[in-house]
C-alpha cells in the first residue's frame, strides 16, 4: 500500500503490455509477456494480496510463459504485426 | 506550487490511478483481440484483458491501513496492548486466546486486514486462466498443423473457395 | 478493421473511464466492498471458527468449497481437452527421426537441475502443507510441483521426465485429485451433514469441530494439488511436442 510503488509498477505494466503486442518476433513477445506477468505479481504483493501474488508468480511468470514458448517453438516465430 | 501539485497527486491521481490503468490495460487487450492478425498475439491480448479484470477486483479490496489477510499472533499482541480498557496484561491475553472465544472475537479488527474475498475469487481465476490459455494454444497449434500459418488473413485466404488450397 | 477496432475501443474505454469517478477511492476502508457483511464475517470469524490464520485459504477451501471444486474440474477438463485436441493416432511415421536429438540441455544445466530439483519439490510440498499459516495452498504448490517436472523435461529431455511421470500416471493423478475432493464432500454427506460441510467430520478427526474443518481443508488442498500438478505437466508435454510426446523442446 505504498502508492509510489503502485504508480511506478502500473506505468511499467502499460509499457510492457504495449511492447509485448508490438514486437514482431513471437519468442520476444512471449518473453516480454513473462516480464508483464512478473510485474503484475509485484503489484499484487504491493497491494497486500500475497496469495494472488504467489499464484501469479508460479502460474503467470512460470508455466504460461513456458507453454507459450513451447508453442512458438513448435509452430513459427514469424509474425506480421 | 509544490503544495498544489502534491495535493493534486494525493487527492486526484492516487485514489483513481488503479482504475484508470485497469481501463487502459483492458482496452489494450481488447484492441489486440480485435485487430491483431497473429493468433498468438490475440492470445497475449486475451491474457492482458484477464489481468486487467483481476486488477479491478484486487484494487477494490485494498485498505490503506491494512496488512496482508493472515492473522499473525504478533499483530494480536500489538492490538491488545493498544486497547487500554482490557484488564489483562498482553501476555496473558495471547496465551488464553486459543481457548476462550470471546477474547479472540474482541481482538480482530477488520480494518487491520485486507479484504480476503476478492483475493479468493481471483486466485482461482488465474489458475483457470492458464489452463484455458493452454487449451487455446493447443488449438492454435492444430491450426498451424492444418494451414501452415498462424496469420489470420492467410488462413482466410486458404479457406476461400477460390483459394490456393 | 483497424478503424472499427479503434472506434469501439475508444467508445468502450471512455464509457469505462467516465464510470471510474463513481468508484470508491483506492485504499478506502469504508467502501461498500470492504464494509460488506460477507467480507467482515470472513475477517472476524474465520480464525475463531476454523483455526486457520490465513483467511484466503480458509475461504477458498471451506466457505467457497463448491467454487473451488468446480474450478478444479475446469482445470481437469482443460487438460483432457488439450490431449483430445492435439493427439493424433495413425500417422506416426515422423516419430523415429526425432528420437536422435532427445538429449536435453548441456552438462551445466543438467547438474544444476539435479541439484535444485529436490529442493523445489520439497518446497512445493511445504507450500501445500503450510498453506494454512502462510501464503500458499493447493493451487500454488501444485503448479510448483508441476513446474519441477517441466524443469526435468527441459534439462534431461522429455523421455526422462516421462519415465517418472508417465502419461497414464498423469491422467490417474488428475482424476484422483478430483476424487479426493469430491469424496471428502461425500464423506461429510455420509456423516449426516451437507455436502462439503466439514464440521460433520469432528467425530473421526481429532481436535473438535474447528480442527476438523482445518484438517479437511488440508485434504481438499492435497486433491487440488494433485490435479493441478498432473494437468500442468501434461499441458507442457503435449504442447511442446504437438501431442506426439516424443521429443521435448
Amino acid at each position: 500500500m505504498i502508492w509510489q510503488f503502485d504508480i511506478i509498477i502500473l506505468i511499467f505494466l502499460v509499457v510492457t503490455a504495449v511492447i509485448a503486442l508490438r514486437v514482431k518476433d513471437l519468442l520476444g513477445a512471449s518473453m516480454i509477456f513473462g516480464i508483464y506477468s512478473f510485474l503484475i505479481c509485484l503489484l499484487w504483493a504491493e497491494m497486500g494480496a500475497v496469495d494472488v501474488a504467489f499464484t501469479e508468480a508460479a502460474v503467470g511468470a512460470g508455466v504460461s510463459t513456458v507453454i507459450m514458448i513451447a508453442t512458438v517453438f513448435s509452430t513459427t516465430r514469424r509474425s506480421k504485426d | 506550487m509544490d503544495i498544489i501539485i502534491a495535493s493534486f497527486i494525493e487527492e486526484v491521481i492516487v485514489p483513481k490511478f488503479n482504475y484508470w490503468i485497469y481501463v487502459i490495460l483492458m482496452m489494450i487487450g481488447l484492441f489486440a483481440m480485435i485487430t491483431k492478425n497473429n493468433l498468438i498475439k490475440k492470445l497475449i491480448g486475451m491474457a492482458i484483458f484477464q489481468t486487467a479484470i483481476i486488477l479491478l477486483y484486487v484494487s477494490v479490496g485494498v485498505k490503506s491501513e491494512a496488512n496482508i489477510p493472515i492473522i499473525s499472533h504478533h499483530g494480536h499482541q500489538e492490538h491488545v496492548e493498544n486497547a487500554q480498557d482490557e484488564k489483562h496484561s498482553s501476555k496473558l491475553e495471547v496465551s488464553t486466546d486459543d481457548k476462550s472465544d470471546k477474547s479472540d472475537h474482541h481482538a480482530i479488527d477488520k480494518d487491520k486486514f485486507a479484504n480476503p474475498l476478492p483475493h479468493v475469487l481471483m486466485l482461482t481465476a488465474i489458475v483457470v486462466g492458464v489452463s484455458t490459455l493452454g487449451l487455446a494454444l493447443a488449438i492454435s497449434q492444430k491450426v498451424h498443423g492444418s494451414f501452415g500459418t498462424l496469420e489470420e488473413d492467410e488462413i482466410l485466404d486458404q479457406l476461400k473457395p477460390g483459394g490456393h488450397d | 478493421m483497424k478503424f472499427f477496432g479503434l472506434l469501439s475501443v475508444i467508445i468502450v474505454g471512455s464509457l469505462l473511464l467516465s464510470a471510474t469517478k463513481d468508484f470508491p477511492d483506492w485504499g478506502d476502508q469504508d467502501s461498500p466492498a470492504n464494509e460488506g457483511p460477507v467480507s467482515s464475517f470472513y475477517i472476524e470469524k474465520t480464525e475463531e471458527k476454523t483455526k486457520v490464520p490465513n483467511m484466503v485459504t480458509a475461504v477458498l477451501a471451506d466457505y467457497r468449497g463448491y467454487d473451488t471444486m468446480f474450478e478444479t474440474v475446469v482445470i481437469f477438463i482443460a487438460g483432457i481437452g488439450i490431449i483430445a485436441v492435439l493427439r493424433t493416432y495413425g500417422n506416426n511415421d515422423s516419430t523415429p527421426k526425432n528420437q536422435v536429438g532427445d538429449e536435453g540441455a548441456g552438462l551445466l544445466a543438467k547438474i544444476t537441475c539435479s541439484l535444485i530439483l529436490p529442493f523445489i519439490q520439497l518446497f512445493a510440498l511445504y507450500v501445500v502443507a503450510h498453506g494454512h499459516h502462510s501464503p500458499g495452498g493447493g493451487f500454488q504448490g501444485g503448479v510448483m510441483l508441476g513446474a519441477s517436472y517441466i524443469l526435468l523435461a527441459l534439462a534431461y529431455g522429455l523421455a526422462r521426465a516421462k519415465s517418472c511421470f508417465s502419461e497414464k500416471r498423469t491422467l490417474v493423478f488428475a482424476a484422483v485429485g478430483i476424487i479426493i475432493y469430491v469424496g471428502w464432500g461425500v464423506l461429510c454427506l455420509i456423516m449426516g451433514k451437507e455436502f462439503l460441510n466439514y464440521s460433520a467430520l469432528d467425530s473421526i478427526l481429532p481436535g473438535g469441530v474447528e480442527m476438523a474443518r482445518s484438517h479437511s481443508m488440508l485434504a481438499v488442498e492435497i486433491g487440488v494439488a494433485l490435479t493441478v500438478t498432473a494437468v500442468m505437466f501434461s499441458m507442457f508435454s503435449n504442447l511442446s511436442t504437438k501431442g506426439r510426446l516424443d521429443k521435448g523442446l
